[in-house]
């Protein structure tokens, strides 16, 4: 049902300006730390620890140019939390099918 | 009818002839949760820690452990939903309608360093993920 890699995306994306630096690679495209410090509102030494968070889960992927290391996002490490919506969404369809046979079933 | 939002977030909506109240007793007695969802020690008391249980299959044990997070009679019902080592919340909204009740289910998963503040967050991962799809596209 879920893997030791969905844990890592799933723990990556806990925090909110991870989140942001995850969104705004995947919106804009390969960037620098410091590039996405100027965006973040946070230290660079916050933000290198974020990216590392979420290379750990594979969700972003880097470069070093020079002294310059560049990061993008890789969308296609999302698919676990997919899998995830998909999965439960079967599930709570067919449970509300079986909670409107018990209402009907039931005392009004 | 079904909807799911088009933020791909996991929201059940559906318009149900029957009072609140009825659905309430539904969504919170441990034997009519039984024949619905799952076996379940659960009490619609706050903090109280529960599980529900199905059949176990290969890869997963068949248990839910949940948390009572939120109890509004007749109205609101939230609880934690971890199971495999991911934490989520299942949120139950109850509003009577001329009918009846408009009954919505939200179920957000967050991992649970984020769990404290989650009722203070403006958008879920869930959500999260619907715009993101939005622009990477093709995701799938």
């Amino acid at each position: 049902m879920t893997s030791a890699h969905a844990n890592h995306v799933f723990r990556a994306l806990a925090d909110p300006t991870r989140r942001a630096i995850f969104e705004e690679l995947a919106r804009q495209g390969e960037q620098t730390v410091h590039a996405l410090t100027r965006h973040a509102g946070v230290s660079q030494p916050a933000v290198s620890k974020h990216l590392t968070i979420l290379k750990r889960a594979k969700l972003v992927r880097h470069r070093r140019d020079g002294r310059e290391t560049h990061y993008r996002a890789q969308p296609a490490a999302l698919a676990p939390m997919v899998d995830w919506l998909n999965l439960y969404g079967a599930f709570w369809r067919d449970r509300f099918d079986q909670l409107e046979n018990l209402l009907k079933r039931m005392e009004p | 009818m079904t909807t799911t939002s088009p933020t791909k977030s996991l929201v059940i909506e559906r318009e149900m002839p029957h009072r609140p109240e009825k659905i309430w007793r539904a969504l919170t007695e441990g034997n009519l949760i039984d024949e619905w969802l799952m076996k379940n020690d659960f009490q619609p008391v706050v903090g109280h820690r529960f599980q529900f249980r199905s059949t176990p299959v290969p890869n997963w044990n068949g248990i839910i452990e949940g948390k009572v997070l939120e109890v509004r009679p007749n109205s609101l019902l939230s609880y934690t939903w971890a199971s495999m080592g991911l934490e989520s919340v299942v949120t139950w909204t109850l509003t009577p309608t001329a009918s009846g009740t408009h009954l919505r289910m939200e179920h957000a998963g967050f991992p649970s360093e984020e769990s404290a503040s989650y009722k203070g967050a403006k958008y879920g991962w869930t959500s999260f993920i619907g715009k993101l799809e939005q622009v990477a596209g093709g995701l799938q």
